[in-house]
């Protein structure tokens, strides 16, 4: 009993010894799942609340409202319209295969429509939305909305998508949206940022220069999801921004005309404010239906605009490189007054040729012009004369002169990606792209703008606009904001030496349109009002042989591709100029007879137009 | 006196019997009851479905089996000990034999009115059994060689009987219940000391026998992150469910990762992470200081009971309880590789309550029978 019981003791010491272990360990391990509780929801608490919420929240971006583009008037030339769209969430219908049949019958989808949307189908989660159709006409909008009790699931909507309600009108100026690509996504921030798919980016013209203006932000939809993607409620909508909207210096009655009178040929027309810069048209013809390109274009439609011979693909404004032709003449001789070669009274016997350094050069006048002093020779156009000028002025001055009125440099700057420089040439420019020295003959006909000259129409346009406002820089712009408000500058930046000369080349200019034997004269408007001053050009393509010369065939008598551009160089009205203006017409034969008769045209509309234009900018045109 | 004392207690009225109830634990199992019905609650999204209707009813019915089970003198539960391990091993030869297979596994027997997973008894009617064993055992003899191998054969059969199930889990939670015992009882230090070491250098070879989900769920444990919508996915979740419930939770009712589908079997093993999502840090503490409270007071218990019995059943279940919470908690906290073990109360599951529930009913029945002593 006695060693029973002191075992007993010992059993109990035993076990109480342990359990006194035991707890403590307890407490250790208790204090061990405490601090994980403490490390995980107090001190890392932040960064699993964000999982937790990356977990839950899912966002779904909506596209954009693009912003749109407004005329100098305010007329809408890009902007939105509601497309009629057809939506299916696979998921939420019973027998998907009856559906999408059905649908095809009442779309009247082809058997290749309807594969592209059964692909679609099997690349999206089944609770995705599946866009069937993105542009519905009415009829067959409305028609579904009449089966809609057979179509469990269909959801017609109306979405925002683009429009461009003057079509070809504006193509080269504004360009056009179409479905964004990879490339676009990754070199523009904005559309990386805004991306969701099928958002309709811009692919050229001022809708690309001016993408992260125009795209807006999304609308966002916060849903609550469960962990197999579902959503369970919505959270919020945050409301996107529309683009911003944006005013263009343009006036669409004279970019319409401009449109019009390039009817199925193929140039440009570009109209200029010589004293604020504003572009009031500018037109590449032939032009394409944007419209074409916003829901993807066809391949039919495609290949039809890339073939044709014409070339609407090309923004001939700002990406033709033309010969002046005499266009380049009162450079020439502002140049060559400028420099002291010349005065008025400078005198050249004109006689069909002149035999130099070799070579024999002809005037466009077989018979020749006679005498002639600085007035006459512009006004006949006189190429001898300028063959004599621009020998005795050299190419390196009559260079520095050409780039000082915008010959040789974009005029838009970074405006158009596509925007070419064109080239005045001179004796360091030929050495260091061709290796090779300049030929005194070459001097001769970039005098008549002929050889390695080359300027683009809106060049010429801001050449002729800085010519008549009296020799002032000026900036030429489309789109009117903030900083370019369209009001007249305070001071101009004087291009010349001596306004005299500028006074001279005026005059010399205006008795070409003006005065008999002008070469303009036909296209001249007598009333004073509307009376303008311009230059013809004919800018021949490829060198006249002697046989062809001997031939002088008339212009239809020459294939196409042979015949010489015609081009107008213009500003107006001659008294207070304000206007200037630049016609190219490819292969178009002759200056006289083919550019400048649309001139007469165009200051028509746009001397009546000032008026209207001048009373708005007074007026400080409010932002819409 | 003191004899007096004895002979009054043997034969305690029923009042007597009520008054010596340990109120302190029965008010906390109460609590915990209630705790685990609101998260039930939770669980089922918010409203009284399946889930909350059937953990209501296993945990009155329990509750009330414990109550009656503490007016039941403690040597009758002596008494019984090695019968209801061997029933309980007849159990699980039947569900090895024609048990209900669910999710791979083989664990629960059909007992017509009951669905019954004999494994999770089994952790602690071991405890019950090893008790006995020990009980009337002189301190000199329980590190003989036969004591030794008899409690490891009582300890091995089960475990081997689970582990073909398979269900690896419980077999560990049964070793341990049962090596509690053998601690308590007085088994020499080095032999857990060597088992520990044994343990440690066999790990490899163990490792190469598991099955190829058992390895996926230790090389989870060791590097979540490696397949995070696969082996790593629970893990992960309920990290991210208790961290983001932050220091006073998202609120009842209220935890999304629960409610969203994110937390898997947040009824079952992962019922303490929604807890912990909702009611943040001070719940979770509050939550851990009722369990501590309920061990603290099982243990005090044992040190009150007279009998060697009461006393190491005592212990031994309350470090029992102890390691499953732990366990429990540190798999859910990404501490320990998932195995597969319910929280004790709060965990739906009927075999489990009821498992804890015998538990503390022979601990209230040790201490309303405290002077009992067991010849």
């Amino acid at each position: 009993m006695i060693n029973s019981s002191s075992d007993n003791v010992k059993k109990l010491n035993s076990i109480n010894r342990r359990m006194f272990i035991t707890g403590s360990l307890k407490f250790f391990i208790m204090i061990g799942i405490v601090s994980r509780l403490f490390f995980l929801q107090v001190k890392e608490n932040k960064k699993y609340l964000t999982l937790s919420d990356k977990n839950r929240i899912r966002e779904w971006k909506l596209a954009p409202v693009r912003g749109e583009f407004h005329d100098y008037f305010g007329n809408v030339i890009a902007g939105n319209f509601e497309a009629y769209q057809l939506h299916v969430i696979p998921e939420q219908v019973e027998d998907f295969r009856y559906v999408i049949y059905r649908l095809k019958d009442l779309l009247e989808l082809s058997d290749i429509e309807f594969k592209k949307v059964l692909k679609k189908k099997n690349e999206i989660k089944p609770w995705e939305t599946l866009i069937v159709s993105d542009n519905l006409s009415w009829q067959k909008f409305s028609k579904i909305n009449n089966h809609l009790y057979d179509l469990n699931g269909v959801k017609p909507v109306i979405s925002i998508s683009r429009n461009y309600p003057f079509k070809e009108n504006f193509t080269h100026l504004i360009g056009y949206v179409s479905q964004a690509n990879q490339d676009d996504i990754e070199t523009t921030q904005a559309i990386k940022k805004n991306f969701v798919p099928g958002l309709k980016v811009g692919k050229v013209g001022l809708e690309k220069t001016f993408e992260e203006k125009l795209i807006g932000t999304n609308d966002i939809e916060r849903y609550e999801v469960n962990a197999y993607g579902r959503r369970i409620s919505q959270l919020e909508f945050q409301k996107g921004q529309k683009g911003k909207t944006l005013r263009l210096t343009i006036d669409t009655e004279v970019q319409k005309l401009a449109n019009e009178l390039l009817k199925d040929k193929a140039g440009s027309i570009c109209v200029m404010d010589i004293y604020t810069g504003a572009v009031i048209a500018m037109h590449s013809s032939p032009s394409f239906d944007p419209n074409l390109f916003v829901f993807g274009i066809s391949q039919d439609d495609w290949e039809l605009i890339r073939n044709d011979p014409m070339k609407p693909l090309v923004n001939k404004t700002l990406q033709g490189n033309y010969s002046p032709g005499s266009t380049i003449k009162p450079i020439v001789a502002l140049s060559a007054l400028e420099n002291g070669i010349v005065n008025t009274n400078f005198t050249v016997q004109c006689t069909g040729k002149t035999e130099m350094y070799g070579q024999t050069y002809h005037c466009w006048k077989k018979k020749g012009h006679g005498y002639m002093n600085l007035r006459n020779a512009m006004k006949q156009s006189c190429d001898t004369y300028f063959y004599e000028v621009a020998r005795k002025l050299g190419v390196d001055k009559l260079s520095e002169t050409a780039k000082k009125f915008g010959l040789g440099e974009k005029v838009f700057g970074d405006l158009f990606d596509i925007e070419k420089k064109g080239l005045i040439p001179n004796t360091q420019w030929k050495k260091n792209a061709l290796g090779k020295g300049w030929l005194l003959g070459e001097t001769i006909i970039t005098g008549i703008g002929q050889g390695y000259i080359q300027t683009t129409p809106i060049q010429l346009c801001l050449m002729t606009a800085q010519i008549a406002n009296g020799g002032h820089k000026i900036y030429p712009h489309l789109v009117l904001d903030d900083k370019v408000n369209d009001q007249l500058i305070d001071k101009f930046t004087p291009l010349y030496k001596n306004s005299k000369n500028i006074k001279i080349v005026q005059d010399a200019i205006f008795s070409s349109t003006n005065e008999v034997m002008g070469t303009s004269y036909r296209s001249r408007i007598d009333n004073p009002k509307y009376q303008f001053a311009g230059k013809t050009g004919t800018a021949q393509v490829k060198k006249i042989t002697e046989e062809e010369r001997e031939l002088d065939l008339k212009t239809f008598q020459i294939p196409y591709e042979q015949r010489d551009h015609a081009l107008y160089v213009a500003f107006g009205p001659y008294k207070n100029p304000r206007y200037a203006l630049s016609i190219i017409v490819e292969h178009g034969g002759n200056g006289s007879t083919t550019a400048a008769p649309m001139a007469t045209k165009l200051f028509k509309l746009i001397i009546d137009r000032h008026k209207m234009r001048d009373s708005l900018r007074n007026k400080n045109y409010l932002e819409i | 006196m003191y004899q007096h004392t004895r002979l009054t207690t043997n034969r305690l009225g029923f009042f007597q019997k009520f008054r010596n109830f340990d109120y302190i634990l029965l008010v906390c199992i109460l609590i915990l009851g209630f705790i685990s019905l609101a998260t039930m609650y939770s669980t089922d999204g918010g409203e009284v479905k399946f889930h909350t209707k059937s953990h209501f009813i296993k945990l009155a019915v329990f509750t009330l089996m414990m109550l009656v089970m503490s007016f039941i003198n403690i040597k009758y539960w002596f008494s019984i000990g090695y019968l209801v391990y061997v029933v309980v091993i007849g159990l699980l030869v039947g569900t090895y034999l024609f048990g209900i297979t669910s999710s791979g596994s083989q664990r629960w027997i059909n007992l017509y009115f009951i669905n019954l997973q004999p494994s999770e008894l089994m952790k602690i009617f071991i405890i019950v059994c090893l008790a006995k064993f020990f009980h009337r055992m002189k301190l000199e003899n329980v590190n003989s060689i036969y004591t030794i191998l008899t409690s490891l054969i009582i300890i091995l059969l089960p475990m081997g009987l689970v582990i073909v199930q398979p269900d690896l889990g419980t077999a560990v939670l049964i070793a341990i219940s049962g090596i509690a015992v053998l601690w308590f009882a007085g088994i020499n230090y080095k032999y857990f000391i060597y088992t520990i070491l044994g343990f440690i250098i066999s790990l490899p070879f163990v490792i190469a026998f598991l099955k190829p989900y058992q390895k996926l769920r230790v090389l989870t444990f060791l590097n979540p992150d490696k397949d995070p919508l696969g082996a790593g996915y629970q893990i992960i979740q309920s990290k991210i469910a208790v961290g983001s419930g932050g220091i006073f939770g998202k609120g009842f009712l209220k935890g999304t990762q629960s409610y969203l589908e994110f937390l898997p079997e947040k009824h079952t093993d992962f019922i303490f992470t929604l807890f912990s999502e909702e009611f943040g840090f001070i719940g979770s503490a509050i939550l851990l200081v009722i369990y501590a409270i309920i061990i603290y007071r099982i243990v005090a218990i044992g040190a009150s009971s007279r009998s060697y019995f009461a006393k190491i059943f005592c212990y031994s279940f309350g470090a029992a309880i102890f390691v499953f919470i732990t366990i429990n908690m540190s798999m859910v906290l990404g501490l320990l590789p998932i195995v597969g073990s319910p929280l004790p109360i709060m965990s739906y599951g009927g075999s489990s309550m009821l498992a804890t529930m015998i538990g503390f009913g022979i601990v209230m029945s040790a201490r309303v029978h405290n002077q009992q002593m067991i010849a």
